[in-house]
């Protein structure tokens, strides 16, 4: 795909290029690039693209969180998870004919529709549930551990245990989740057909248009006094709280906002993938989505978008040909850019063209 | 005049215990401040001299006795809502926030709506900007205000933090070690300062150094053991026999 | 409720709690004393199940399962130093990063596992006089889960002396309680890190000998033990045997007694949900030795 050669251009170019006329220059050259896409890549590879702008979305809650609140979440797969599920479930049923049930749960002996799905045949419905439910879960989780000014490693460390909490039940549930296999096989969505490739077009524009707006808002929320105080919390709790904060709220908000991200960014990723399963949200891929932040650079927005960007791509190009290799590299990737590039990409970009990077 | 001493009360510390496990930090201390009084506290290592601090903004909580904060007790208050009462306190090492600058810390500082949901602003607010200006003028720091707080020297980070205390409005404000690390010049104008600050506040001090407790001209407060030992001018606690004595480690 | 049952699980706990316990120990020493958490320790339960496996195709006879344990307790104390020095080490106050890190070594442990030993998983067969099992009041005991109480009592006893009463013991005390001042007296701190280091990955090595008693090893053996272990952490408090030891029995309890009333998984999300409910109650976990430092 062209998108990842051009957003690390070479650095020869970089360089004779005054800075501050490049910077201006780059991010609007590939956003053209971004909306252009449909019209240049093959369906397969748009769909690819679409797909890891999806989990870009996610990305840029892990900024917001780990970089600017200093909170480490290793459990970002749940919130993605039920982001995934609810238009799963919704595209599920929203496929059938009146009184029939999902194919899986047929299989599985269920006679009847359990409760909890019913309210997702209807869009609004599953919609708000996207919105609203994981950031709800983020909320409460993120509150009860925070209030009793539990942190750090712990938290780091519950929010796995959460992961492998959620993603065992979803496998155990085979009657309601699918079990191992998750949910798959969707047909069209809120009455658009997913295999007409104007939907796939459509859909494209509207997971690029969300990471728009996904990184403009966060930008915007870490340049208030909100992102300042953020920032104040990682550096100094005690500080912020003797000087009259409680730190509480400004963390449990953060990690409200990530959950959101997540939850739309799975609701996106399961549209383009077409499934949603177990291994898509538990332990590993939770942490593997820290990696892609670590990659581009904790403190930097833009920095999560290309690393969530080029992990993707790089995983897909290596794990589909030699799958031992692909974990091997991503273990030799978490040691060395946490050990010499604390900053990731964005950092090293910034200490040699400047521009944005730590906050 | 006794009134108006009563009136102007701020702090009382009424017999008040820490006990860690079985260590009393603080056994029984007790102590009264006055508006536009400055006292040091002083004691050996161990004495008791932070935890007295922690326990007046609630880091601590005292296991026995009453903390009365003009004239109401704070002892259970959360830490917020103390600072929003009025008493502040800078920490021993210096607590500034390394990645805000200069003039962000004390605009942190000086915000009188603290809660969450009042945050999503941009930049300072112009009601508090006269906070911030002045208070940049008052710590010689105005020419610095854009330097992010974690790149100041040492001394700066300590002005810095008496500052962010001064911002919040704080009428009682705990200084823990104001001048550690400092040189004798600096030292002499952080007690300028200090005693500038003293005039229409009530200002508690926690020092090792005497020549800074010297230039301060307070009154002074020694601990020992978490206990009260002796109150006095400086000149009279230097004198004191029983205060040498557990200086020098000779205490019973 | 059925009487057997509940006896059942309650010695099922016992057995499962020692194992959390071995687990956890080494984190939990490792953490008191510098703050980190070394996500690659359920690697070094993993190689000291393999260790376990070569050893018995080395040395045959019955009591080999005798000699793998010293054999996996030293295999993992050198991989722990190699980690310790290399890695952890050098990522000094940050613990996050520690965090992730020390992933990337689980992830290419494992993986290593996987292309040497194959995914599938080596059986370690327990010795004939480890194959029966004692009856108590109905309740069958299996002789392999009463060697790992055993193993984890004399562990815990081992431990609990060298703390107590040998040099190194006073030195990792004075570490524990203030890392500066015993720095600034003269301690080789990063000495006293690395034997701690070196202890706790051993004394997970040796917990795997035990696990593969109980069923293959495989390469991500150490994942299902992990979790709770990180868990019994949480809970334990900071720098406390009994605090660490408590919390292991009262999951490990938790664990098994749940699972009479749902199925495993469900077991799990209430493990999690009640870890979650204890810090409501006590935040600083069972035990935690208080500290005045000024922590933000």
């Amino acid at each position: 795909m062209p998108d990842a050669a051009i957003a690390i251009p070479p650095r020869a170019t970089e360089r004779r290029l005054p800075g501050a006329r490049l910077r201006r220059f780059v991010p609007w050259a590939l956003l053209a690039l971004a909306i252009a896409a449909p019209f240049l890549l093959s369906a397969y590879n748009l769909n690819l693209l679409a797909r890891f702008m999806a989990m870009a979305i996610l990305a840029l809650g892990l900024v917001l969180i780990w970089g600017h609140g200093g909170i480490l979440s290793l459990g970002q797969g749940v919130f993605f998870g039920l982001g995934g599920y609810a238009i799963a479930m919704h595209m599920k049923l929203a496929d059938l004919p009146a009184g029939e049930l999902p194919d899986f749960m047929v299989w599985s002996g269920r006679e009847s529709l359990p409760f909890w799905w019913q309210p997702f045949a209807s869009p609004a419905f599953t919609l708000a549930a996207i919105l609203i439910v994981p950031a709800l879960v983020a909320a409460l989780f993120a509150w009860a551990v925070f209030h009793r000014r539990v942190g750090g490693t712990y938290f780091a460390l519950i929010t796995q245990a959460l992961a492998l909490a959620f993603a065992t039940l979803l496998t155990s549930r085979q009657d309601v989740t699918g079990g191992f296999n998750g949910l798959t096989d969707f047909y069209s969505v809120f009455g658009f057909g997913l295999s007409r490739p104007a939907v796939a077009k459509g859909l494209y524009w509207v997971t690029l248009a969300i990471l728009c707006l996904a990184f403009i808002g966060l930008r915007l929320l870490l340049a208030s006094r909100f992102g300042m105080l953020l920032r104040a919390v990682r550096d100094g709790e005690n500080r912020a709280r003797f000087l009259g904060y409680s730190p509480t709220p400004f963390k449990v908000v953060a990690f409200a906002i990530a959950g959101l991200l997540a939850g739309v960014a799975g609701a996106l990723f399961t549209l383009h993938a077409g499934v949603v399963a177990p291994a898509l949200v538990g332990v590993v891929p939770s942490i593997e989505m820290v990696v892609w932040v670590a990659i581009g650079g904790r403190y930097s927005l833009a920095g999560a978008i290309l690393g969530a960007l080029a992990v993707n791509l790089a995983r897909d190009g290596i794990s589909s040909a030699m799958p031992e290799l692909w974990l091997y590299l991503i273990g030799a990737l978490f040691i060395l850019v946490v050990t010499l590039l604390p900053n990731g990409l964005a950092g090293f970009a910034r200490a040699r063209f400047g521009g944005e990077g730590r906050a | 005049m006794t009134g108006s001493a009563v009136a102007d009360l701020l702090l009382a510390v009424d017999g008040v215990t820490v006990d860690f496990d079985g260590f009393k930090a603080l056994d029984n201390f007790s102590l009264t401040l006055q508006r536009g009084e400055t006292r040091v506290v002083i004691g050996p290592n161990g004495a008791g001299k932070s935890t007295l601090c922690d326990t007046i903004i609630g880091r601590v909580r005292a296991t026995d006795g009453r903390i009365l904060f003009r004239g109401e007790d704070i002892g259970r208050l959360p830490e917020q809502q103390i600072v929003a009462r009025g008493i502040c306190r800078k920490f021993q090492a210096p607590g500034v926030l390394p990645n805000l600058s200069v003039a962000d810390n004390l605009a942190l500082a000086a915000r009188r709506d603290r809660r969450w949901w009042k945050s999503f602003g941009f930049g300072i607010p112009v009601g508090e900007r006269a906070m911030v200006e002045e208070t940049l003028d008052l710590i010689g720091l105005a020419d610095r205000r854009a330097v992010m707080a974690g790149l100041l020297a040492h001394g700066e980070k300590q002005w810095l933090e008496i500052g962010m205390v001064v911002a919040t409005g704080a009428e009682l404000l705990l200084l823990d070690e104001p001048t550690a690390g400092m040189g004798p010049a600096e030292t002499s104008r952080t007690a300028d300062l200090i005693r500038d600050l003293g005039a229409d506040r009530a200002v508690l001090v926690i020092d090792h150094d005497m020549s800074f407790v010297d230039q301060l001209a307070a009154s002074v407060t020694v601990m020992h053991q978490g206990r009260f030992l002796k109150q006095g001018s400086v000149a009279e606690v230097r004198a004191d026999p029983e205060v040498a004595a557990v200086y020098l480690g000779h205490a019973a | 409720m059925d009487s057997l049952l509940f006896l059942t699980q309650l010695f099922n706990g016992v057995s499962v709690a020692s194992l959390y316990l071995l687990a956890a120990l080494g984190l939990a020493l490792s953490f008191g004393l510098m703050r980190v958490i070394n996500m690659a320790h359920g690697e070094m339960l993993m190689l000291g199940g393999y260790l376990a496996y070569l050893t018995l195709i080395v040395v045959p006879g019955p009591l080999a399962i005798l000699i793998a344990i010293p054999v996996a307790f030293a295999g993992a104390a050198l991989m722990g130093g190699v980690v310790q020095t290399a890695l952890i080490s050098r990522l000094a106050q940050r613990p996050l990063d520690t965090l992730l890190a020390t992933w990337g070594v689980s992830l290419i442990l494992q993986q290593a596992a996987r292309d040497i030993f194959g995914a599938i998983g080596v059986e370690v067969r327990a010795p004939d006089w480890l194959g029966g099992g004692m009856a108590v009041g109905g309740v069958n005991l299996p002789s392999t889960r009463l060697f790992i109480i055993a193993v984890t009592i004399a562990v815990l006893a081992g431990i609990a002396l060298l703390l107590k009463r040998s040099r190194i013991g006073l030195l990792v005390r004075a570490v524990n309680q203030d890392r500066m001042m015993a720095g600034a007296v003269g301690i080789d701190v990063r000495r006293v890190d690395l034997m701690v280091f070196c202890l706790g990955s051993g004394i997970a090595g040796l917990a795997g000998v035990v696990l593969a008693l109980l069923g293959p090893v495989t390469p991500n053996v150490g994942q299902s033990y992990i979790i709770p272990a990180f868990l019994v952490v949480v809970m334990g408090g900071l720098g406390s045997l009994v605090g660490t030891t408590v919390a292991a029995l009262i999951l490990g309890l938790f664990s098994a007694l749940a699972q009479i009333f749902v199925d495993v998984s469900m077991a799990q999300v209430l493990l999690l949900l009640f870890v979650i409910l204890f810090l409501q109650a006590r935040p600083q976990g069972v035990i935690a030795i208080r500290s005045r430092a000024l922590d933000a």
